[in-house]
């Protein structure tokens, strides 16, 4: 189902886009949450520029942690999981930042990605960044954050942010930065979610329910349809 | 408006004792909690198919027929007979022959079964699970409908003049209910033939089941089977009693705590909100009982799980006492006060068999003779219009 509630993001006359932040970092303040939140304020910055609004949605995910048991074990959301759901549905843009545990993000991270509806995040543009106490992690986010986001076929800017301790007082951070700032707002622009779920939403999979519980349309034309209501399936391929 | 009780025959470990029931025991126990729910004055028993430990009910027909042989009133049926994994044709004929022992005392509800490994052990695979669920249940549908038949279908050898005996209990088939809480085909189907729509109503918010009793209903009208709703439509539903609500929660929560499915996953006052688990006093399950209707609409089956987690016999006696003497009445008296008065009234043997013949006396079909060639033919009842082939003398 596409959502046509939505305003369209018109670049002539200024757009509001819904920039959601997910930040898997525990402590507060976290070095992971200050990475996300330097990249939405420069989406925000960048944004202004090219005469946008930004509003910006935070979820920590450290306040999902009571409700994470029941969302894995059982697929049952809470409240707030509900909420985090709902607002990622409406993003218009993603900022995902995660610290690094034992060579790879963190669980948490990982677990609330995984939990989510195959088809929530189709088609929307995702900054990645990651956070560690040293170098030697920084493929993660190109090798292993970036692989899920595949999966959830969203739209993961060229640019894969991760700091280090030392990075911290290198400006080629901020500049790296404002690079993935840049590629989220262009890809915004681009309106290519939207057109993406205008036109092409149905040759993906979905489930009944799916896609944070909006995917509610049944093709009655199909041939498990057919073979429903007393049809044959079609003739097997030869070979 | 019938109410009963359905089990997923679970064999599970006591968490308060640690004792596991063995299967011997958990059988006799179910027998047992079936003459119960007809004894505390309630209408169906239902009972699960699994084919892996730590279930014991692989052969569903077998038990409902001893049930169906120590009561009298009480309507036998399954939660669910696996439509995949199950040859149509041997449903066709073990529901035939159950019915024709319960006199009419039962029908069935479908299910696709969701453990992959099981597929398999019968020559089947889950990939195409739906696909095999519908095609199997076209088959069967003819199978109860057609004295003979020819089929040819993707999954099963073909059939050619195959009669499935015995013929249904008064030529009428039993009748069918098709469970499922999120697959829309299966609503499809069910509203297609005019069959009734099972919705669990467990361990899920009741969103995951309103959306398709709704598009059930809106298809079952669609294919004239009658107004939304007249639709036949069943919940399950869950509980645990107790005279005061601390008890009630107080003796459930070991059993919620480690049972299969939720157990070591939210908290039970969490679980009790998002899905429809009551724990608490009858009142309590009267009232979040009488809600079903409010999103599902007027329906015709409740039926309750009450025997899982590694509940003792006694317990589940005890619950059974408290469901029939205090809960069942009252929601009798309430939910006929508040439906509809254009909603169907639940099906049974009877009201199908008055539907078919009215005042007329139902068929009973009698075979031709033998003729020596174990093969029935093509006109296989003396009351088809065909003169049997017998060989000249």
């Amino acid at each position: 189902m596409t959502d046509a509630s939505r305003e369209p993001a018109s670049p002539d006359q200024g757009s509001t886009y819904r920039l959601v932040v997910v930040n898997a970092g525990i402590s507060d303040p976290s070095s992971t949450k200050l990475l996300a939140d330097r990249v939405a304020q420069r989406v925000g910055a960048v944004a202004g520029e090219h005469g946008h609004r930004v509003a910006v949605t935070v979820l920590d995910l450290r306040e999902l942690l009571p409700e994470m048991s029941q969302a894995v074990s059982s697929q049952l959301f809470g409240p707030k999981f509900t909420a985090a759901i709902e607002a990622l549905r409406q993003a218009d843009g993603i900022v995902a930042s995660a610290p690094v545990y034992k060579a790879g993000p963190s669980g948490l991270f990982d677990t609330f990605f995984q939990v989510l509806d195959n088809d929530l995040l189709i088609g929307k543009p995702v900054v990645l960044a990651a956070t560690a106490g040293t170098a030697r992690h920084a493929l993660v986010v190109d090798e292993q954050m970036r692989s899920m986001f595949a999966f959830l076929r969203t739209l993961v800017v060229p640019t894969s942010l991760f700091a280090s301790t030392e990075d911290w007082q290198d400006r080629s951070l901020g500049s790296r930065i404002d690079r993935a700032a840049l590629e989220l707002v262009l890809l915004m622009e681009s309106g290519f979610e939207k057109k993406l779920r205008g036109d092409g939403w149905s040759s993906y999979q979905h489930e009944f329910g799916s896609a944070g519980g909006t995917e509610l349309g049944i093709d009655l034309g199909s041939d498990l349809m057919k073979l429903a209501t007393g049809g044959a399936l079609p003739p097997r391929k030869k070979g | 408006m019938q109410f009963g009780i359905f089990s997923v025959s679970d064999i599970t470990r006591d968490p308060t004792t640690g004792v596991t029931p063995s299967e011997s025991e958990r059988i006799d126990a179910i027998v047992k909690i079936a003459q119960k729910t007809e004894e505390v004055g309630m209408d169906v028993f239902a009972i699960g198919e699994h084919h892996n430990p730590p279930f014991f009910s692989s052969s569903p027909t077998t038990l409902l027929a001893y049930i169906a042989a120590t009561t009298e009133r009480l309507l036998l049926t399954t939660s669910t007979t696996l439509i995949t994994t199950n040859d149509p044709v041997r449903i066709a004929e073990e529901y035939a022959m159950l019915q024709h022992l319960a006199k009419g005392r039962m029908d069935l509800m479908l299910g696709r079964g969701n453990t992959g490994p099981v597929y398999p052990w019968f020559g089947q695979d889950i990939r195409q699970s739906l696909p095999l669920a519908l095609e199997n249940y076209n088959l069967l549908h003819r199978l109860w409908r057609e004295d003979v038949v020819d089929w040819e279908g993707h999954f099963r050898t073909p059939l050619q003049g195959f009669t499935s005996t015995p013929r249904p209990l008064d030529d009428v088939p039993p009748f069918v209910w098709h469970g499922s809480i999120r697959t829309p085909e299966i609503a499809e189907q069910a509203a297609y033939y005019g069959d009734g729509f099972f919705a669990n109503n467990i361990f899920w918010p009741k969103e995951h089941y309103q959306r398709l009793i709704a598009f059930y209903r809106q298809r079952f009208e669609h294919y004239g089977h009658g107004s939304q709703k007249e639709a036949i439509v069943g919940l399950g539903g869950q509980a645990y009693i107790a005279k005061n609500s601390q008890d009630a929660k107080r003796e459930f929560r070991p059993y919620f705590n480690e049972a299969p499915v939720y157990g070591h996953g939210p908290s039970m006052e969490d679980f009790t909100e998002m899905t429809p688990l009551t724990v608490g006093s009858p009142q309590e399950v009267i009232d979040r009982t009488l809600e079903f209707r409010e999103w599902a609409g007027d329906y015709q089956r409740q039926l309750f799980l009450m025997d899982h987690a590694g509940l003792p016999l006694a317990t589940v006696l005890k619950q059974l006492d408290l469901l029939g003497e205090e809960v069942i009445p009252v929601l009798r008296k309430e939910t006929e006060a508040r439906r509809d008065p254009e909603t169907a009234p639940a099906p049974t043997h009877e009201r199908l068999v008055k539907a078919k013949y009215g005042e007329a006396a139902p068929r009973q079909v009698r075979p031709n003779a033998n003729r020596g060639d174990n093969v029935t033919g093509t006109s296989p009842y003396q009351d088809t219009e065909q003169e049997p082939a017998f060989p000249a003398l």
